[in-house]
């Protein structure tokens, strides 16, 4: 039996480069303050904060640390961080409430990608001993991935076109997308390739931002008052996958079938799926068993912005947003973490009358 | 509302030293996964989900280890959290285990931090230069020792209180075989005699760079019934505060996130008074002086007295409030893991299985570590009984 | 109302991680040193290069190492267009997965061709050696085709490698937030400049893009005073790498008259041993022409010879 927890905020800041300091605190303290304006709340309302974020993007230890202070954070505050996308922490912070410890959370995610060079601070997170001194990057992985696929038949680039021409299309509305316009899969193929089999337009460009969202039990003291609509979680589940990329059947993504399982994705009519490269979105689509009626991305997903250690949290508040519209009933966010899918979460949602 | 009961059914830790030059990163897990999970009775098929917390990643050059760690951590298949929350990590790391645990959401965690500073070095890669800004405060020492001479203008203290706190740790870490430093000829007058390097703080009062690693297993009440553990170690409670690292007028020498963390901890647990009910503390100090400090943090002592505890001996194994009985972050110190060190060694005394560093007849015990500018703060109370509240 | 943007300056991460291996990782390198490839022999029976410490299924130590060949397939590959600093090759490349013959599972490495069809998938390429291995995974520098070369032989075995050293170095452009740029702007003018947080009032120096107590923007300039009191300090008697700083000195926390929070610098002009918790003290700056966005114009603080402050004019602020 799991406490009712709902989805009562969002907010964001996407940009291709943040003219301001690696902790993004400037960045956090409008959209905490849009968050108060959305849900009427106030930081006394919030019984639980966690943050995702990464020192390596910021190039120093503790970069998290001053972010706090965007919290107001006297007096004093719950709070613990993770060094994963913040999609992570909403996890965190969901289990939290189902302790019955807290009813309420703040989560934030930011980091400033453009500060260092991505595709290399990336080669960091391979094995230290055997990888890394090759400077594996992130964008070659995820190539050999996308090989993987479509050598095996798994699928093809013109699969792999009509994604980034769908994102690219449907971003054009997004105020927060980097990447955007009517784009036609002839458009994408027409571009040269890159880091062969892919093109620029198949991964995610390079991005910054931070979000946030506010999560609450269904019987916080504070429920009554809150502004707008609910979008109510009804699967949370993540998976991780062995280290070792010669392990793993790149062209399959089993950590994101079994969260996806175990989450229960049966009725979902929309899905915003966080892969950063075309192909993976391909993957992703297949090991949730999406059919093609469930629409994939409306927000114009990772491929248009790409904001590190928030996007998965953006997927989830895209998804949110459009339960709360009416747009949709029962929605699926994933976020993903590590190189070519190695760890996967999967929340589903829905809304209520 | 549904608040499960949660035990701690294993500990393991690996032997503390300034390089295990023996092990890779992986190799230095596993030895205290290894070691926790044959405590608990279990394998990693029993386990569900796995919580890591470490330090921050520049101390191995790795970014977000854990991914490349999957398989020694067992965890390919199943959830992996990696927490990260400066000194306090290894705390909050098994407070977030605990929570998998308590949600309802698990029936057994594996939580496991660790550093392997011999990588690098803590000192460069905290002081990583800032462009505009001039360092002159020095690493760690540096920046705690002017609030320790806060501390003691404030409390009137005699200044070899710190002596006091690093010989008694020094000399509980002889009863612990996998403590780092095993120096017994420390004492009170050795240390005043050591090198004054931050002063007022002198070498002997600080705490080494250790390589080292410590594993639990949570287990839910339903998973302890079908175990063979007999002494599961209850979690009362658990606590997190935290708040910024400078404000104006923000009290850098007894912070109000320890002091509010306790407060809610000790209602938590039902604890009125903690001196009287506590057996045994092991609590977050990497320089002596915070042993008192904490003291009157936590609510052992009135503010300004947490130094008479220790001048007459009551935080010694034998004393009214024993505190870091396993030689305590003096004595070791791979920081990621030094916070669930605390919160291991507590949990080993009300287990009974502290070995010589055992107080006797310890049911009650308080895990405790605290980060940053001493504005994050983790802390648990553990029991031989289940909570009866 | 136009805005300057933020400062900006380079930051180098960079330090040479010494990696102590463990016994699997440990004879992986001795091989590579021998110019030998080793893989680890998992639990379904099967070859994996590099050896894994532990296996990905039974999660047990991988203990039992059987050489294989330096030569193999392309299983996948990928073209590195842009090389980044530090991998095997500094003009285009390709990465590859590469099953070596007596291995079932890849190894990841660079393969060395000069355009993109030049490899294909199914392709048979050769370990490139170093000329003197250290036992390293760079001992291979790279791949490529196999052409007719015989087979390498290994070398006699050696002593055992037991670690290795990781350089890691990056580079990032540093800003500093909208707040802190104007401080440090003011400093190339010789001036202090805090701001008031619009809700609690209380002077911050350097301002804060959000007030740690109420999580605003502080706003209002207020020029503070380069003179103050030391609330409290450290005796800094440590060596340490990088240090610029002869020792003993002293670092303080200095309360500017003015501001609400102390900020941390370096004393002199008086000798360690007298400095106290309520000595005033002024700004000691460096010749005009020295000065730049760094509150590093400021050289140090030294007494001002006023008597000491009233401990309860600063007890607040420990």
């Amino acid at each position: 039996m799991t406490r009712d927890v709902a989805i009562v905020g969002f907010s964001q800041r996407q940009m291709k480069e943040f003219d301001g300091s690696p902790t993004c605190v400037e960045l956090l303290v409008p959209i905490f303050q849009e968050l108060w304006e959305q849900t009427g709340w106030t930081k006394t309302d919030i019984g639980f904060w966690c943050s995702g974020s990464s020192d390596y993007l910021a190039g120093r230890a503790f970069s998290f640390v001053s972010a706090v202070d965007a919290i107001g954070a006297l007096p004093p505050v719950m709070e613990s961080h993770v060094e994963m996308d913040a999609a992570w922490a909403l996890y965190e912070a969901w289990v939290k409430i189902q302790t019955g410890l807290v009813d309420s959370a703040l989560v934030y995610g930011f980091g400033k990608s453009s500060a260092g060079v991505l595709r290399r601070v990336l080669s960091l997170q391979m094995d230290p001993y055997t990888v890394t001194p090759l400077w594996a990057d992130a964008v070659s992985l995820a190539a050999i991935q996308a090989r993987a696929g479509l050598e095996s038949g798994a699928f093809d680039e013109s699969q792999m076109a009509d994604v980034v021409a769908r994102s690219m299309t449907d971003a054009a509305s997004n105020d927060s997308a980097i990447r955007k316009g009517a784009t036609t899969a002839d458009d994408v193929l027409a571009q040269p390739l890159y880091a062969d089999p892919l093109r620029r337009w198949d991964c995610a460009p390079v991005s910054d931002g931070a979000s946030a969202m506010i999560i609450t039990a269904a019987d916080a003291p504070g429920f009554d008052k809150l502004k707008g609509n609910k979008a109510w979680i009804t699967g949370f589940e993540h998976r991780v996958e062995p280290g070792a990329l010669n392990s793993r059947d790149l062209k399959v993504s089993e950590s994101t079938k079994s969260a996806g399982a175990a989450a229960g994705v049966d009725g979902v009519d929309l899905a915003e799926l966080h892969a950063p490269f075309s192909h993976q979105e391909l993957i992703l689509k297949d090991a949730l068993g999406l059919g093609d009626d469930v629409r994939i991305n409306p927000s114009g997903g990772a491929l248009t912005a790409n904001p590190m250690f928030t996007a998965g949290l953006n997927r989830i508040g895209e998804a949110a947003r459009q339960v709360w519209a009416g747009d949709s009933q029962r929605a699926l966010a994933h976020a993903t973490s590590g190189p070519a899918l190695q760890q996967n979460l999967v929340l589903t949602m829905e809304a209520r009358a | 509302m549904s608040h499960k009961l949660a035990a701690v059914i294993g500990v393991g830790q690996t032997h503390h030293r300034a390089k295990r030059g023996d092990v890779s990163m992986a190799g230095l897990l596993r030895e205290a996964i290894d070691r926790a999970m044959t405590d608990a009775q279990v394998t990693f098929n029993d386990i569900d989900a796995i919580v890591i917390g470490k330090a921050p990643d520049l101390f191995e050059g790795v970014m977000m280890p854990e991914l490349y760690l999957a398989e020694a951590l067992g965890a390919p298949g199943k959830p992996l959290l990696r927490v990260h929350t400066a000194g306090s990590v290894g705390g909050s790391t098994a407070i977030v285990a605990a929570s998998l645990v308590e949600a309802g959401i698990h029936e057994r965690v594996l939580t496991v931090a660790f550093e392997k500073q011999s990588e690098s070095n803590a000192m460069w890669a905290l002081s990583v230069p800032v462009p505009f800004i001039m360092p002159v405060h020095a690493g760690a020492g540096g920046y705690f020792a002017p609030h320790v001479r806060s501390y003691i203008r404030r409390s009137g203290a005699p200044t070899h209180i710190g002596a006091i706190v690093a010989a008694k740790d020094r000399q509980n870490a002889l009863k612990n075989p996998y403590a780092h430093l095993q120096n017994p000829d420390t004492t009170v007058e050795s240390v005043l005699a050591s090198q004054m390097l931050w002063d007022p703080i002198r070498y002997d009062e600080t705490c080494p760079s250790s390589d080292g690693a410590i594993a639990l297993v949570i287990a839910s009440e339903d998973a302890v019934a079908k175990s063979d553990i007999k002494n599961p170690a209850w979690i009362h409670g658990t606590q997190m505060r935290s708040e910024p690292t400078t404000a104006a007028e923000r009290d850098q020498v007894n912070p109000q996130a320890g002091r509010d963390a306790s407060a809610a901890l000790w209602k938590q647990a039902g604890i009125k008074s903690p001196i009287d009910e506590i057996d045994c503390a092991e609590i977050y100090v990497p320089f002596s002086w915070f042993e008192p400090m904490w003291l009157e943090n936590l609510g052992f002592a009135e503010p300004g007295d947490g130094w008479k505890l220790t001048e007459a001996g009551e935080t010694r194994i034998e004393g009214k409030i024993p505190v870091n009985m396993s030689g305590g972050v003096l004595s070791s110190n791979p920081i990621g893991a030094s916070g669930m060190l605390r919160f291991g060694e507590a949990a080993l005394q009300v287990m009974g299985e502290a070995g010589e560093h055992q107080v006797e007849g310890a049911k009650k015990a308080l895990g405790h570590a605290y980060g940053g500018g001493s504005q994050f703060f983790a802390m648990w109370v553990v029991g031989a009984d289940k909570p009866s509240h | 109302m136009t805005e300057l943007g933020t400062l900006h300056a380079p930051l180098q991460v960079e330090f040479d991680y010494t990696r102590s291996l463990g016994p699997t990782l440990s004879g992986f390198m001795t091989g590579l040193k021998r110019r030998q490839i080793l893989g680890g022999v998992l639990s379904d029976g099967t070859v994996a290069v590099p050896p894994p410490e532990y296996d990905g299924t039974t999660f047990a130590p991988i203990t039992e190492l059987r050489p294989v060949a330096d030569v193999g397939v392309v299983q996948s590959w990928a073209w590195v267009p842009e090389p980044v600093a530090g991998q095997p090759l500094d003009k285009p490349f390709a990465f590859a997965q590469i099953v070596l013959d007596g291995a079932d599972k890849a190894l990841l490495h660079a393969v060395a061709v000069d355009s993109a069809a030049d490899i294909q998938t199914g392709m048979r390429v050769r370990a490139v050696w170093a000329d003197e291995p250290v036992g390293a995974i760079t001992d291979i520098r790279w791949f490529e085709a196999e052409g007719d070369s015989p087979a390498t032989t290994p070398g006699p075995e050696g002593d055992a490698i037991e670690g290795i050293i990781s350089p890691v170095k990056l580079a990032y452009d540093y800003a500093a937030s909208p707040e802190e740029s104007k401080f440090f702007r003011g400093l190339a003018d010789g001036k202090l400049i805090g701001q008031r947080c619009p809700v609690c009032e209380k002077v911050y120096v350097p301002p804060r893009g959000a007030c740690p107590v109420d999580g605003v923007p502080t706003t209002d300039e207020v020029e503070v005073a380069d003179h103050g009191t030391i609330t409290t300090f450290c005796i800094v008697n440590v060596p340490f790498t990088g240090q610029q700083i002869p020792i003993p000195y002293v670092s303080a926390y200095v309360l500017l008259d003015g501001a609400d929070i102390a900020f941390l610098h370096l004393i002199l002009g008086i000798d360690a041993a007298d400095v106290r918790m309520g000595l005033r003290v002024k700004a000691v700056w460096k010749p005009r022409d020295e000065w730049g966005t760094t509150i590093a114009n400021i050289s140090h603080f030294e007494p001002t010879g006023e008597p000491d402050a009233d401990y309860e004019t600063y007890k607040v602020h420990l």
